[in-house]
């Protein structure tokens, strides 16, 4: 089996080439501020793509993921096909404005798919439809092949999402995950991963060995997680194209944990625990230089990097329970900044460097917060039995975390939230999953 | 002792040496058999006659294989304290075994702080058992955090068993 990151990385060589759209100044372009969270999704229309040639089904099934990529944020309301007026049968055959206006569509995407042997070609364009104009910058033809066809869809959703709010997009992403099976007090897992909505899963391991809280590499090439596999929790490094693994600290009688890569890749910082006592610790990958970061008699663990590298957020429980530091990346004391009551762990800096999720858990309920850098402004996304875990998406607009429900038959399973504590869903797995960490945006 | 029980120690002493793992939960459906016969999933095969003061299921029984902690706590109680000096007088007259002692938490705490707090339960044991004359070069620990629970509910009856530190034994200190 080869790993799909490999495989789309390499089909999809995609040709990426701006349609020429008609220079057009929109006077009033749609447009959604999404910190302040929405209420009233804007109303979209996507007809099934046209098929230009050989694509059978292939136009249907792209259009769908792009539609369900954008109602998926919550922030898009699609029209849905028996109500439109129209249809596209031509991508350069002019659009019936008015026909859409009718039904109250602010915004249309229309596409065109090709297929050649194993060779596709999708175009598309967005349109403001209240102004009549094509959305500048919202055009684009990718070509590949037809393996790789949601990516297509993905990329195509992206653009959309990310020229009407302004924010990166996110949807041409993965997930890596620990899936999960077997009862409560044997539970089974191993690495798997997904696409962020669910779709295209693979495992990486088998479940012989208890394996925990994978994370991406910055490139999105290598997993560092925690495996069981040699008897004792050892932190290991696989790559994702060969699913080549090797444990990275093997001193005799510690156990390391909870490991995460810097922002340029090159070290790890996580847990080592000797005698008892956790403390953080560096490692440079290429090296195998350790440096200790903390120094403290009390539980250290969680470090994650703030994303210019020159921090390092983390859990201590040395005020008696678990609350979260930051401190340079060289190490030392580190100030406290979570603030409020209960116990406060697995802290995640935002990629945008400008929050810090968590998992706070307080008079026997769990919650995925999100606080500013200082501690300042802690908002409390979600409320549960237990969750916990959050990981950010690329553009660091929406969370996803782990969810487990309570009792004997109390299961995993995963779901998303945008920083707005809005859109709170869950994420389609096989079985039961748990520990989510979403990669970068693809290249 | 027995032959029989003699045989099936001495069949567990090669399972054990042949695996280096003391994962003894493995995939989480069956390991092997040096279990405590606590759980539900762990081989109770090859643990001897209960009746035997030298054998193992003599040992996880009427010694006592685990030792309980409070919530968010690795302090050894005075009752704990009983059993480990009852596990340290067994283990200087048993010298043979090794000795893995695993620390678990319960399942209210995150993932990786559970992993801490189990290494440090675990640790608490080891400590005790040194200052009581064991052999630090018989003994190991493993922490689980809160993946490997005994009982399953999720109100305090099951949690105050789940956080426990176990010692397990298998044959061949030194080894």
């Amino acid at each position: 089996m080869r790993p799909a990151i490999r495989i789309l990385s390499a089909v999809l060589a995609m040709a990426l080439a701006a349609l020429s759209v008609a220079p057009a100044l929109a006077q009033d372009p749609p447009r959604i501020d999404i910190t302040i969270g929405v209420i009233d999704p804007m109303p979209f229309a996507a007809p099934v793509f046209v098929d230009e040639g050989g694509a059978g089904d292939m136009a249907r099934n792209l259009s769908r993921v792009v539609i369900s990529d954008l109602v998926g944020t919550g922030l898009f309301g699609e029209i849905p096909e028996d109500a439109h007026i129209s249809r596209v049968s031509s991508f350069d055959g002019g659009v019936a404005f008015e026909d859409w206006r009718a039904v109250n569509a602010r915004v249309l995407i229309t596409g065109a798919v090709s297929v050649a042997g194993d060779r596709i070609t999708v175009k598309f364009r967005a349109y403001d439809v209240v102004n009549g104009t094509a959305i500048e910058g919202a055009a684009l033809q990718f070509a590949g092949t037809t393996a790789g066809w949601r990516r297509m869809a993905h990329k195509v959703a992206d653009v959309v999402y990310s020229k009407i709010t302004g924010e990166g997009g996110y949807f041409d992403s993965r997930v890596v995950f620990v899936s999960e099976s077997g009862p409560k007090n044997a539970r089974a897992k191993r690495l798997a991963v997904m696409d962020y909505d669910g779709a295209n899963v693979q495992y990486l391991t088998d479940s012989a060995a208890i394996v925990l809280a994978p994370r991406f590499s910055p490139a999105g090439d290598r997993i560092l997680y925690t495996s069981y596999e040699s008897g004792f929790p050892r932190i290991t490094l696989m790559d994702v194209g060969s699913l080549e693994r090797r444990a990275l600290d093997e001193q005799p009688g510690t156990m390391t944990f909870a490991p995460r890569f810097s922002p340029d890749g090159s070290t790890v910082v996580f847990s080592l625990e000797r005698g008892g006592n956790s403390d953080i610790y560096a490692l440079n990958i290429r090296s195998g230089a350790l440096s200790q970061l903390t120094n403290a008699p009390s539980i250290e663990t969680a470090p994650s990097f703030s994303p210019d590298g020159s921090q390092i957020v983390f859990e201590s429980d040395r005020s008696g329970q678990p609350q979260i530091y930051v401190m340079p990346a060289s190490g030392g004391e580190g100030r406290r900044v979570s603030g409020g009551e209960g116990r406060y762990g697995t802290p995640v800096w935002s990629p945008r460097g400008d929050l810090i999720a968590f998992t706070k858990q307080n008079a026997g309920r769990f919650h995925i917060g999100v606080m500013r850098t200082d501690g300042s402004e802690e908002r409390l996304l979600t409320a549960s039995f237990l969750d916990e875990g959050p990981t950010w998406s690329p553009n660091g607009r929406v969370i996803m975390f782990t969810r487990e429900t309570s009792g004997a038959g109390g299961q995993a399973t995963l779901w998303s939230v945008d920083i707005s504590g809005r859109n709170l869903k869950q994420i389609p797995t096989e079985g039961p999953a748990s520990d989510p960490a979403w990669s970068p945006l693809l290249p | 002792m027995t032959l029989t029980s003699k045989a099936l120690l001495f069949m567990a002493a090669l399972t054990l040496a042949a695996c280096q793992n003391p994962d003894r939960y493995g995939s989480g459906a069956g390991g092997p058999g040096d279990g405590t016969g606590a759980g539900g999933y762990i081989d109770t095969t090859g643990l001897g006659d209960p009746n035997d003061p030298r054998s193992i299921a003599y040992f996880n029984q009427t010694v006592g294989d685990r030792v309980l902690f409070a919530v968010d706590q690795s302090t050894l109680s005075p009752e704990a304290r009983t059993v480990l000096q009852g596990q340290a007088n067994w283990l200087a007259q048993n010298p043979a075994y090794a000795i893995i002692i695993e620390g678990h938490a319960d399942e209210q705490g995150t993932r990786d702080y559970n992993l801490a707090l189990g290494a440090r339960r675990a640790a608490a044991v080891q400590s005790f058992l040194v200052s009581q004359g064991v052999g630090s070069d018989r003994m190991r620990t493993i922490s689980y955090g809160k993946e490997r629970p005994i009982e399953v509910c999720s109100t305090e009856a099951c949690y105050s068993k789940n956080r426990r530190a176990v010692t397990v034994l298998s044959v061949g200190a030194g080894a």
